[in-house]
């Protein structure tokens, strides 16, 4: 080859070289680019095709829509008249079942409560006052009964997704000042204080949260003087809330520490006292720091209520296992109710989790 | 009260509070309790550990009868509960690896799929997966009467995988060593060849030699030593299979359970930790003309291990500690013995005690471990 081919050569490829590939080829590019890219979206869509028409089969062609357990038995996909028959023993538990407008008006109202306080822009004293004044109370008067004419429903009688809505969303709610004091108590710079705070976070972070609730449900009783008894929802509710608290612990503790040591030097100097330092200064900016890892903390917890029924107690998880072994249905409906459940846990963890990014989003760009 | 508006006086006096608060709420509860104990005529202590166990555990790592102690009992607990999780830890951590790659890839279709696979398992309850995967093997696999054969000695039914079982009648102990030896001799041979090919510059095929310092004891030992096994076949009775090694569904569901857990967990971190890796490395050894595979293998992988090793530490102590939902599937791990020793014997704050004590000792340990590993890796900075 000689130089001029060279050159030339050179001159006809700069060209090409500047064109902007069209849309449709990066697009191809991008799925079949290399062999080595084909194959794998190949390959990938081949799982996802395989996986649809597995799940497909089973959740509609060979399903039931309606009809009875025989009916059921006869088919080989899913059986859904399963889940209308039990539907509201599977949301309520055993709450009498006239009843159940309570619980479920109690869920509506907690939800969109939530949905409310959802909004940054409400954030404040009144929302808090606003919880703990109307709504905790309309709930639990609603659940529990005993006033306005309503029927005592006990506790034992609870059960489905407001109870795990209650178990999830109180114990969280209650464990967050706890789990606050207890970060303070570990940066606390009185030894027998701090000693104290990191024994209990560490201890309890050590340990599964089973453990803790077979400590509050079978040890605790002997703890108790002769001849009180304390309910086994809010046993298990107070062991919920300590687990919690350690975790939020750590989480406030890492927010804690990124806000800088200048702040609190600044306080000293106005001559504000310790708990008016934490109280104006620290902890409004170390909690809006921590917002979005608490928002995924809760997510956590939220799934990991489920292990009440470990130890009895009627959950959502619970009462869709009941339900299953329910002898007309038993053999039947063998994976029905925990798909149902899958899809129900799954879409309130991701709407959390969406919440949780919003969050983020949401305080990235507005002030610090 | 010109004392109290002291300091330190006063810090003094909120730790004395704090600190005899907590004595007191423990002291009161320490006395109500031996007294209701009393009452009930159960004798505290831990004297019941040497007991007759008398129980069954349908699955142990180490050998058990039920004629032998509760304290060995409380041992093969803690043995299956390590076994599941270090498995757990082991495979799902391999998984979570290339599923944490194929979330970055640039194929589109493979890194949305590997989205879903996170988003599915990280916004499910692992209990409920752990109850899904459970009676997903009970119903799909025949009952034991109509048991599968798939090997000859090798059936599938739905009380788990039964396969022929190696009985060692000699040599265990010289095949043993000789795995070890070829181990060390393979790790000194990539140790030594490394150093070799830095001061030489010299390329030498390492792998070919390291493969052969492993290979060349095992032989010798096939060779030379007096091996001789015992096949232990199982065989279908009327109603159950005797003989042979029992892979139970309970096992097999919890490890599926734990492992995929892991495994999303450990793709998220991952993620997050190449993601973290500057992008002027990605670039700089494109520069150089390292391809996208040995790009990560060799530049972004080990400065990312930085920053995955303190997370992925939280991840092995929550399968560690998750191994406790074994109960609900009736696996026999530390929790689901003791609440039997519990029911059986009443010592309930003994037992509590001993299997929260055992988790706590150990998730200490693996912290050390990881931490230990976290600052031979960590970024020494001047």
């Amino acid at each position: 080859m000689t130089q001029v081919d060279t050159l030339v050569s050179n001159a006809t490829l700069a060209p090409s070289r500047e064109a902007p590939p069209a849309s449709r080829s990066r697009w191809l590019s991008a799925y079949f680019g290399t062999p080595g890219n084909a194959l794998i979206t190949i390959l990938c869509l081949g799982t996802v095709f395989a996986l649809a028409k597995l799940a497909i089969g089973w959740l509609f062609v060979d399903a039931t829509f309606v009809g009875t357990p025989a009916e059921c038995k006869a088919t080989s996909g899913a059986c859904w008249p399963f889940l209308s028959a039990k539907m509201r023993y599977i949301f309520f538990g055993f709450y009498p079942f006239e009843e159940q407008w309570r619980p479920l008006t109690a869920m509506l109202l907690f939800l969109g409560a939530c949905l409310v306080s959802m909004v940054p822009k409400v954030w404040g004293r009144g929302l808090l006052v606003a919880w703990v004044a109307v709504v905790l109370p309309v709930l639990y008067v609603l659940m529990a009964g005993g006033y306005f004419g309503l029927t005592v429903v006990p506790t034992t009688q609870w059960g489905g997704l407001p109870l795990s809505f209650m178990l999830s969303f109180i114990g969280l709610a209650c464990a967050l000042p706890l789990g606050i004091a207890l970060a303070l108590a570990r940066a606390s710079n009185l030894p027998a204080i701090r000693v104290l705070g990191v024994g209990f976070i560490e201890i309890v972070r050590g340990v599964p949260l089973i453990s803790i609730l077979f400590m509050a449900t079978v040890m605790l009783p002997l703890f108790m003087p002769n001849g009180i008894t304390i309910d086994k929802l809010v046993r298990a509710q107070v062991a919920i809330i300590l687990f919690a608290a350690a975790y939020i612990a750590e989480i406030v503790r890492g927010g804690l520490q990124a806000v800088p040591k200048g702040q609190v030097e600044a306080g000293h100097s106005l001559g504000l006292h310790y708990w008016q330092i934490m109280r104006k200064i620290v902890l409004p900016q170390a909690l809006k720091k921590v917002i979005p890892p608490l928002v995924s903390l809760f997510i956590g917890f939220f799934q990991d209520t489920t292990l009440v029924t470990i130890v009895g107690l009627l959950d959502f998880l619970d009462t869709v296992r009941t339900a299953m072994r329910d002898p007309q249905w038993q053999g039947i409906a063998v994976l029905e109710g925990y798909v149902f459940a899958a899809v129900v846990y799954f879409v309130f963890s991701a709407l959390m989790g969406a919440y949780s990014r919003f969050l983020e989003q949401y305080f990235r760009t507005t002030h610090d | 009260m010109p004392l109290f508006y002291d300091a330190r006086i006063r810090a003094y006096l909120y730790q004395v509070i704090a600190v005899g608060v907590v004595l007191l709420v423990a002291w009161v509860m320490f006395s109500t309790a031996s007294a209701n104990l009393a009452k009930q005529d159960i004798a505290t202590g831990f004297g019941f550990l040497a007991r007759q166990a008398g129980f069954v555990i349908t699955e142990s790592a180490i050998t058990y009868e039920p004629t032998d102690t509760i304290g060995r009992a409380i041992l093969v607990g803690i043995a299956n509960t390590v076994k599941v999780s270090l498995l757990a830890a082991l495979f799902g951590t391999v998984l979570g690896l290339l599923v944490g790659i194929g979330r970055l890839s640039h194929n589109p279709v493979l890194s949305r799929l590997m989205l879903a696979y996170v988003e599915a398992l990280r916004n499910v309850p692992l209990l409920l997966y752990l109850l899904l995967w459970y009676s997903l093997i009970i119903s799909v696999f025949p009952p034991v009467k109509q048991a599968i054969e798939m090997l000859p000695g090798v059936f599938l039914s739905n009380s788990g995988l039964v396969t022929p079982a190696l009985h060692w009648q000699s040599g265990f102990a010289a095949l043993a060593a000789a795995l070890v030896v070829g181990v060390a001799a393979a790790f000194v041979t990539v140790r030594v060849l490394g150093r070799r090919r830095i001061v030489t510059g010299m390329e030498r095929p390492i792998a070919l030699f390291a493969a052969t310092a492993f290979l060349l004891p095992l032989v010798a030992t096939l060779l030379f030593a007096n091996i001789s096994v015992a096949w232990d076949v199982p065989e279908l009775g009327r109603f159950r299979l005797s003989g042979g090694y029992h892979l139970r569904p309970e096992f097999v569901a919890l490890l599926l359970g734990l492992t995929l857990s892991v495994s999303a967990n450990v793709a998220e971190i991952v993620r997050a930790g190449i993601q973290a890796v500057s992008k002027g490395q990605w670039e700089a050894a494109t520069a150089l003309g390292l391809s996208r595979a040995r790009t990560l293998k060799l530049v972004i992988l080990p400065q990312a291990l930085r920053i995955i090793i303190p997370p992925l530490t939280n991840t092995y102590l929550t399968v560690f500690k998750n191994s406790s939902l074994a109960i609900a599937i009736g696996y026999p791990d530390l929790v689901m013995v003791s609440n039997t020793i519990m029911n059986q014997t009443g010592q309930a704050i003994e037992a509590i005690a001993i299997f929260m004590g055992v988790y706590l000792g150990l998730s200490i340990l693996i912290s050390l471990v990881m931490n230990w590993y976290n600052a031979r890796v960590a970024l020494r900075e001047r």
